[in-house]
């Protein structure tokens, strides 16, 4: 099974975590469209992290039942009060933003899940699965 | 930093990016271009994302910002070369496009310019660097 975690701690982070999911995605058989997604929604939960968070660990594995990838991003940031309202187009806490990282990975993706606490943490979880 | 070149061409900049890039680099890269725009009075601006095999909300909401804002200040931004995947990408995120300029690759992109009143021969005397 392949697994691997990045440490997000600063810009260069966001794209390491992108690269990798993208790498495992391959390996695992996932097209180029897939992959693209799967990377770019990485890539915009790896920011969330970053720049709400400051830091945090994303873990991307194969999984088997049924076959594809789970990618798992967990802060102990300040956490976010309404995880479904979040979850919305157009929800941001940042001026300017399009706010369109959760609803819009959420897209790109199979399946996502948001466990939230206001001042301990989020995890977040997306998966994808072969066609 | 790294910073992206940003060559001249007649009355045109080109910008190619070649390697993934860190929201810091995207942004001093919108910048860059803006002033570069203002030094050079150059009337359009092609920037080719062919290399890049991932365009995120961030990246794409700065290039469109920069053809708004490259808009303001006179020229024309048009962005070359997206893959198919980040178009279907692009599309599923949910992103609003409208404002950007696009052409398949970068010599259509250049017709699209050439075609646009005053960008090649514009008869405007560039500032001189």
């Amino acid at each position: 099974m392949l697994a691997q975690s990045v440490k997000i701690q600063d810009e260069s982070d966001i794209l390491t975590s992108r690269r990798l999911v993208r790498e495992i995605a391959t390996k695992i058989g996932f097209g180029i469209v897939d992959q693209t997604k799967l990377a770019t929604a990485t890539s915009e939960l790896s920011r969330n992290i970053y720049r709400y968070a400051d830091n945090g660990i994303v873990y991307i594995e194969q999984i088997t039942q049924p076959p594809g990838i789970k990618v798992l991003f967990e802060d102990n940031g300040p956490g976010i009060a309404d995880p479904e309202e979040a979850m919305k187009e157009g929800f941001s806490t940042t001026p300017g933003s399009l706010g369109l990282g959760l609803s819009g990975a959420k897209r790109l993706v199979d399946d996502m899940t948001i466990e939230s606490e206001v001042g301990k943490g989020t995890k977040i979880e997306i998966f994808k699965y072969l066609p | 930093m790294d910073r992206i070149p940003i060559l001249k061409l007649k009355s045109c900049l080109l910008i190619s990016i070649q390697t993934d890039l860190h929201d810091l680099i995207i942004t001093a890269l919108q910048e860059d271009i803006l002033t570069e725009i203002s030094r050079t009075g150059a009337r359009g601006v092609l920037i080719d994302i062919s290399a890049l095999d991932i365009v995120d909300s961030f990246m794409a909401r700065t290039l469109r910002d920069c053809s708004v804002m490259a808009t303001l200040l006179g020229a024309k931004v048009v962005i070359t070369g997206i893959r198919p995947a980040v178009a279907i990408t692009l599309v599923d995120l949910g992103l609003d496009l409208s404002g950007i300029i696009t052409a398949c690759d970068i010599d259509s992109g250049f017709d699209l310019l050439e075609s646009t009143p005053g960008v090649f021969n514009s008869g405007r005397i560039l500032k001189r660097y």
